[in-house]
């Protein structure tokens, strides 16, 4: 790829930014053109692609291609495109309900497939573009305009579901910490294959503080541990508390005795940290949960019609219609 | 007509002479041909040790011209061989996979597979091992292995019982009567009819033939038998190439269009991309991305799966790319009777979205005139940037005729223009037929967005602007409407002038064209046919023709739908709905006799 040098204004288009002033989603936005500036991708070769919600705006605000498609099938119709173009540089983004619950489907069949996209799930555990109802993230309880007496619904784990539905990719980060957004997404867009982020994102109007015990500067060092790659999975103010897996167990260990982190083994270690979520005695996990090299499906798309078109020539429309069985009326 | 044939020893004629008797008891008129082998004990899997049994029934609904099967079943692959070339075009030939072995090939002198080296192109083959399913069917059963597979043709039997919706009764009763004193092989025999009978349901069998319209005077040609879901494919690629893009198809599988998946997926020389999705929402959305990207985009479905996909068009109608969409339509509503045919999408192509959402609709007459209708709609589709519907149905997919090849060299280009020049691009500026202009990701300096909401004219920005959503809208009608100003008045055959006029569209097309003609013909009746082949925009003209008859009747495969359209485009006319959902096509007698009743009413 060419070293294509851009700027995070080249990445702006001239349509003005519409969420409600306070909404987490500017920070993700400055990030992400951030980011894209430096992935030395020509403009012209991005295409971000999103559903509908209010993160689902997104597109409107990048100076790339962009698609706003319909509630829940970016990834459907992102997938049409990495497949049909695998020269470009597809991104998705997305919300809570648009990505787990009407985009379920599509979701967990384009992490399973490998598709080469970069999807960004903000995650404010609401629907905001509808003003207000539970979503599939939010926590079992929790009161909406749908739930008045508490949700009963049961949460996902957007990590875990990602995890088990194959994506090769994993990680979380957050919207207050612009720093941790950029070194996730570049991270993901380095990676060969898909690459499922969810972002914690803060819905000022209609959930608002939703993540606050965890994603506030102060909470942060405490509440959450950072995976990275090859480093130790230490937290706290001074980095002195470390995890160790052990048994299937996580235990909190002095910071010399944690186990360094490695999201690219095979072993369940990443669903563990995962699973940390349910736990109010540890961190919740940020970072890199998982980082595997598999074929990517739009790449073995591309291999067998280059294979085969190698293997019998060209295709000739005319041999292929004039088959041996045909007669000839004089 | 059905033709059993196996090795002497399969037991052909015990299963010819029951599905006789049973036929029988139905009540259909029939006749039957057993033939024996020449040679009473020719070698077992040769040529020449192969035994037929041959039925021809009829009723007044089933209707079959000449001496040729609609139905082969072949046990084995020298019966295969030497039958083959008697079956219909678009006939069902069953083979028994299990006696297809590398010795079963040399037995009957075959150096290749005739189930795999394209010999059976033409025809629907439905390769089973009947050995296998025979002998989990009798697991257990204190028959020996050998024993067990002598009851195979019980299971073919059974098979064709489904296939015909006979009753398997009388066969369970003249088996356990014959085998009173062998309980085991009743049981054993009776279990192989059974699971024969059930899988029936599992291979999802379209039941009929296609009927052929007999013609004269044959243009000359080269000719090849082609069956109506291969040619969709063979058109759609073809469409691809004339318009200088590469094909595309999001799909997922659904009786009876999972065919042309099947095909194309294929033709990867050709730079064919063929998904097959987690549900048909996405395939179309893939459809929509791929199109987005530049390539031609496609996807098939039957009525269920248009059902689903329904939003989605909505989005290419407004983001207004190109998409071919095929439905094959089949028995419905909601699963419906999916082997069987009708023609009842007609009105969901129209008008089976939220708001305002326009689109062309082309319709296919026969299995060759499938490849034409395919290509026209990627005519409309890369020219007009639209979605199009191209609907086709049960009994032409799985219908076969003669088709007079094209010379692709001389099928008309429509080639498609990706822009790159940035000089006053604007995403939603029109050209003379207002299409937009198609930029593709990749493309430097034309960086755009496009979405679901609704866009500002020229400029593509998000509006909320009630004069525009009026204008946008305007667009987005007229635009569609043009495309009638590039399709001829369709013909009428038959007089300028007459006492009736038939209108139809779809596979009606072959038994009112020889219906009408016979009439004409033989009874001097004063009758004309006219078939659309594009169903939206209809094309100009139509009202003048309408103009020139006394009565207008519109015989449809469903409870009135063209006749619906047709009252409201031209209220100055009156259509009379004649309609049938019985899951079968159109007899070309049903309209003579509709035909003769209309206008002995009217006099
Ligand atoms: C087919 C369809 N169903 C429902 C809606 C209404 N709708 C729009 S966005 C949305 C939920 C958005 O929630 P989320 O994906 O979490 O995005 P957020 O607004 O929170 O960013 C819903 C229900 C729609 N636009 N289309
Ligand atoms: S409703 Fe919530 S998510 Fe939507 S823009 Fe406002 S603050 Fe952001
Ligand atoms: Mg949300």
């Amino acid at each position: 790829m060419s070293a294509v040098q851009l700027t995070p204004k080249d990445l702006k288009s001239d349509q003005e930014v519409r969420w409600c002033p306070g909404c987490g989603d500017y920070a993700i936005l400055n990030s992400t053109q951030a980011v894209l500036a430096e992935i030395g991708v020509p403009r012209e070769k991005m295409a971000i692609i999103s559903g509908i919600g209010c993160s689902s705006r997104f597109p409107y605000y990048m100076g790339c291609y962009g698609f706003h498609g319909i509630h829940g099938r970016a990834t459907a119709i992102a997938t049409g495109t990495k497949t049909a173009n695998p020269d470009l540089s597809v991104w998705v983004v997305t919300g809570d309900g648009d990505a787990m619950s009407i985009g379920g489907n599509h979701l967990i069949h384009a992490m399973r497939r490998n598709v080469d996209l970069k999807i960004l799930m903000f995650n404010n555990q609401i629907y905001g573009l509808t003003k207000g109802q539970y979503s599939p993230t939010s926590p079992a309880g929790l009161k909406t305009k749908t739930s008045p007496y508490g949700s009963v619904d049961l949460p996902f784990n957007p990590i875990n579901l990602a995890l088990g539905s194959g994506a090769t990719f994993v990680a979380r980060t957050v919207d207050t910490n612009p720093k941790h957004i950029k070194s996730t997404l570049l991270a993901a867009a380095a990676h060969k294959g898909i690459a499922f982020v969810e972002i914690w994102q803060n819905c000022v109007i209609f959930n608002d503080g939703a993540w606050k015990e965890w994603s506030t500067k102060e909470a942060r060092a405490e509440r959450t541990i950072d995976l990275q790659p090859g480093q130790p999975l230490v937290y706290g103010k001074d980095n002195e508390k470390g995890l160790r897996i052990s048994g299937g167990e996580v235990e909190v260990v002095a910071a010399a005795d944690a186990d360094v982190w490695d999201p690219t083994t095979a072993a369940p270690l990443a669903y563990i940290m995962a699973y940390l979520d349910e736990r109010e005695d540890l961190p919740h996990a940020l970072g890199i949960f998982r980082q595997h090299a598999k074929p990517t499906y739009d790449g073995a798309v591309k291999e067998q019609v280059d294979f085969l078109t190698a293997k019998k020539g060209k295709g000739d429309l005319k041999k292929l219609i004039y088959t041996k069985d045909a007669w000839q009326v004089s | 007509m059905i033709r059993f044939a196996g090795d002497s020893g399969d037991g052909m004629q015990i299963t010819g002479n029951q599905f006789t008797d049973t036929t029988a008891k139905v009540g259909n008129d029939l006749a039957t041909f057993p033939d024996f082998p020449a040679e009473i004990r020719a070698p077992a899997g040769t040529r020449a040790g192969v035994s037929g049994f041959q039925i021809r029934f009829s009723s007044t609904d089933i209707y079959t011209a000449g001496d040729i099967p609609d139905v082969l079943v072949a046990m084995n692959a020298a019966a295969l061989i030497v039958n083959y070339k008697d079956v219909a075009p678009g006939g069902i030939i069953i083979a028994n996979t299990g006696n297809f072995t590398e010795r079963d090939l040399q037995k009957a002198k075959l150096a290749t597979n005739p189930l795999e080296d394209g010999t059976l192109d033409g025809y629907r083959v439905i390769a089973i091992d009947i050995n296998a399913r025979v002998t989990e069917a009798l697991q257990g059963s204190p028959l020996t292995s050998k024993d067990v597979l002598r009851c195979k043709n019980f299971y073919v039997l059974g098979l064709m019982y489904w296939l015909y919706s006979r009753p398997i009764e009388p066969t369970l009763e003249w088996l356990a009567a014959k085998f009173a004193k062998k309980p085991e092989l009743a049981d054993a025999n009776q279990t192989a009819l059974r699971a024969g009978y059930n899988s029936g349901d599992i291979h999802e069998v379209f039941q009929g033939r296609y009927e052929v319209v007999p013609v004269e005077n044959a243009l000359p040609g080269t000719y090849r038998n082609i069956m109506g879901n291969h040619a969709v494919a063979l058109g759609l690629v073809a469409g691809a190439e004339l318009a200088g893009l590469k094909l595309f198809l999001g799909s997922y599988p659904i009786t009876p269009a999972t065919d042309i998946l099947q095909h194309l997926s294929e033709l990867k020389e050709f730079g064919v991309i063929t998904c097959q999705m987690e549900d048909e929402i996405a395939g179309i959305c893939t459809a929509i991305g791929a199109s987005y990207a530049g390539m031609l985009g496609c996807t098939t479905t039957s009525g269920p799966g248009l059902a689903l996909k329904t939003e989605a068009i909505g989005l290419a109608i407004m983001t207004e790319l190109p998409l071919v969409i095929v439905d094959v339509q089949r028995a419905g509503p909601s699963t419906g009777l999916p082997t069987k045919v009708e023609q009842a999408d007609l009105l969901q192509s129209l008008f089976g979205r939220n708001s305002d959402a326009p689109l062309p609709i082309v319709s296919c007459a026969t299995p060759a005139d499938a490849f034409d209708c395919a290509v026209e709609a990627c005519r409309i589709a890369v020219q007009y940037m639209t979605p199009v519907i191209l609907l086709s149905d049960n009994y032409i997919a799985n219908g076969a005729e003669p088709w007079r090849l094209p010379d692709m060299d001389k099928l008309p280009r429509f080639p498609a223009v990706h822009v790159t020049d940035t000089a006053g691009y604007a995403p939603y500026s029109r050209d003379a037929k207002l299409a937009r202009p198609w930029a593709v990701p990749g493309t430097p300096g034309l960086e755009h967005r496009i979405g679901g909401l609704e866009k500002e004219h020229i400029t593509g920005n998000v509006s909320h602007n009630p004069e525009n959503h009026q204008l946008m809208s305007e667009m987005r009608r007229d635009k569609v409407l043009g495309v009638r100003d590039t399709i001829p008045t369709p013909e009428v055959s038959g007089p300028e002038k007459a006492d009736l006029l038939v209108v139809g569209w779809g596979s009606t097309f072959g038994a009112i064209r020889s219906g009408t003609e016979r009439l004409r013909r033989e009874q001097n009746v004063s009758v004309a046919h006219l078939h659309l082949r594009h169903l939206w925009p209809l094309a100009h003209g139509l009202d003048e023709i309408f103009a020139r008859y006394k009565q207008i009747l519109v015989p449809e495969l469903n409870m009135g739908q063209l006749s619906r359209l047709l009252q409201g485009e031209y209220p100055d006319h009156r259509f009379l709905h004649y309609g049938k959902v019985k899951g079968k096509p159109f007899t070309a007698r049903e309209i003579r006799e509709k035909i003769t009743a209309v206008l002995e009413a009217k006099s």
